[in-house]
């Protein structure tokens, strides 16, 4: 297998602050990986810096592509769907409107794609005329996820899912995540802190600190190493 | 935790537009009331069935400046100073497409087509450099092309008096013993007409809701692969074209065209601008037809203020507005994340 997304010496700053201390890291095509970390270790950062939101060195490849001298908007057009922390939405506009964004590089009828939306998300066709601000966040993060969705992405970039939903939501969000990967073969670098979750649906996890990967191994190895355990797993 | 942060702040919401007193349903009431004390008074007496709808004409090319400097607002988040000089200057353009030749539709359309290209060149050109730094640099700026264009145009087309030819004729109707300048009705037809395909482009069309986003959400528009940069540059470049609209029908109304055309007339626009919700679309539109027409009204009515008293009065207006309620008529409370 060959990597669809891979980051080699990344470097990001905010202003004079270095966020990111050259870090290193493969997505294999069809997987689901996991960013782990205590807060400011850079997890967010390194998503931003795949899809361009902030300024950022060092060498990002995706599908054979040079990203990093690319801005958001023409990250997006390659086929990367970022759904940053905290919801991702349009509050002021439609959900019909959100996933009618979602698409907006695409050229063509919807209907496909909104009805393959509708299938993991089918509240959502109920819900089309509603503004999306006045979703419950639970909603509002799910409708992210479609929006990224609709984009028919070849990697997903997900940040922090779980951040301020009820568990329940939580493990519903993560099996829809999986389900999207295992049935349409999609990409997912996801960072989140619920390390419990992210290794359960990820193959592959990368541990960062202080802007660097600490540690990096399957979910399996990660899940067995002591630090993991004791700093991000509580046992 | 987010969650319940978000719902917390839509009851402090809900709960500020009701101890503003005005809620939604109270200014779709009080607009109706207008509406009908309008229709009431224009029934009873023909001198003041004239002065609405030369009220309405009026408020209407201060609606639609109004609406242009919304569009800049809600997309760069400043206000242009220069929106209604650069409407002054495609006049001029206008006027020169005249003398050259063109019909007067002719050269309309031609100067709507110049002024979205020089709306979008000042954005790129001008404003987005300045406002990558600071937003009241970027004001200046605007003021500064204010003086710029003022004389630009002093210095090619002189500060004397030119005429341009009518383009609704000098027909007036006579309605029950009303008689009304087609003129008024034309103005008011045309800027309607352009106001509304504005809105319909906003409301039903892809690039429209592309432009909605990268107003709204620049940062999350461009993660859906959104180029924002670009929608605003088309955003300025329609609000240079409102701004055009504005200034060709502001020009019949004033019979004469001299640099000073638009300078009233942006008061006015800001007066409207703000009334109805700086970020408000409907707001400036609405605010602009309320203010024409209680202008006219009230020079007429209220022995107390005379002609010259107008700037002062929109001045009025604007400033009990923002003491009263700064977010305006349709102002949608803006409650930002941090």
């Amino acid at each position: 297998m060959t990597a669809l997304l891979e980051l080699e010496d990344v470097e990001a700053r905010y202003g004079p602050v270095h966020a990111l201390h050259g870090v290193s890291l493969a997505v294999e095509e069809g997987s689901i990986v996991a960013v782990l970390g205590p807060n400011g270790a850079g997890k967010t950062t390194t998503l931003r810096a795949v899809s361009g939101t902030v300024r950022r060195s060092g060498r990002i490849a995706f599908a054979g592509r040079a990203l990093e001298r690319r801005g958001p908007a023409a990250v997006a057009r390659l086929g990367v769907a970022h759904v940053p922390e905290g919801r991702g939405t349009f509050a002021e506009l439609t959900v019909w409107e959100n996933l009618r964004l979602g698409a907006y590089t695409r050229r063509g009828s919807l209907q496909p794609e909104l009805e393959r939306v509708f299938s993991y998300f089918p509240w959502l066709s109920d819900r089309r005329r509603q503004e999306a601000g006045t979703l419950s966040g639970g909603e509002q993060q799910m409708l992210a996820l479609a929006r990224a969705f609709v984009l028919r992405p070849r990697l997903l970039l997900l940040d922090e899912p779980s951040l301020g939903l009820a568990p329940v939501l939580v493990a519903e969000l993560f099996r829809i995540v999986r389900e999207l990967n295992e049935r349409e073969g999609l990409t997912v670098l996801v960072v989140e802190q619920n390390a419990h979750l992210a290794l359960q649906a990820a193959s592959a996890g990368y541990v960062l600190e202080a802007g660097r990967v600490a540690l990096t191994g399957t979910s399996e190895e990660l899940r067995a190493d002591d630090s993991v355990r004791r700093s991000y797993l509580g046992y | 935790m987010a969650t319940a942060e978000t719902s917390r702040l839509e009851g402090l919401r809900s709960r500020g537009a009701a101890l503003g007193g005005f809620g939604p349903a109270a200014i779709s009431v009080l607009l109706v009331a207008a509406a009908a004390a309008l229709l009431v008074g224009s029934l009873r007496s023909s001198t003041f069935a004239q002065l609405t709808v030369q009220g309405l004409a009026l408020g209407s090319v201060y609606g639609s400046l109004a609406l242009a400097l919304v569009l800049v607002y809600r997309a760069s988040h400043i206000v242009n100073f220069a929106q209604g000089e650069l409407a002054m200057a495609t006049t001029y353009v206008a006027y020169q497409l005249i003398q050259w030749g063109l019909s007067y539709w002719e050269a309309f359309f031609a100067t709507l087509g110049i002024a979205f290209v020089l709306g979008t060149v000042l954005e790129v050109g001008l404003i987005r450099p300045v406002l990558h730094r600071s937003a009241i640099a970027a004001v200046i700026v605007t003021v500064g092309l204010f003086i710029l264009i003022d004389g630009v145009v002093t210095w090619i087309w002189g500060g004397d008096f030119k005429f341009m030819p009518s383009p609704f004729g000098t027909t007036i109707y006579h309605v029950g013993g009303v008689s009304i300048a087609r003129l008024y009705f034309g103005i008011l037809v045309v800027v309607l007409i352009s106001v509304l395909l504005v809105w319909a482009l906003f409301r039903f069309t892809k690039l429209g809701l592309g432009m909605r986003a990268a107003a709204l959400r620049p940062a999350e528009a461009a993660l859906v692969g959104i180029r924002v940069d670009r929608m605003l540059a088309i955003g300025w470049g329609l609000a240079a074209v409102l701004g055009a609209v504005a200034g060709l029908m502001a020009e019949p109304s004033q019979y004469v065209l001299e640099p000073t055309l638009m300078q009233p007339i942006l008061v006015y626009a800001f007066a409207a601008a703000v009334l109805g919700g700086l970020e408000s679309p409907a707001g400036a539109v609405v605010g602009g037809l309320a203010l024409g027409v209680s202008l006219n009204l009230i020079v007429q009515y209220v022995p107390a203020i005379t002609s010259e008293l107008q700037l002062p009065f929109a001045f009025a207006v604007l400033l009990a507005v923002l003491l009263i309620k700064p977010s305006g008529l349709f102002g949608r409370r803006t409650v930002r994340r941090v």
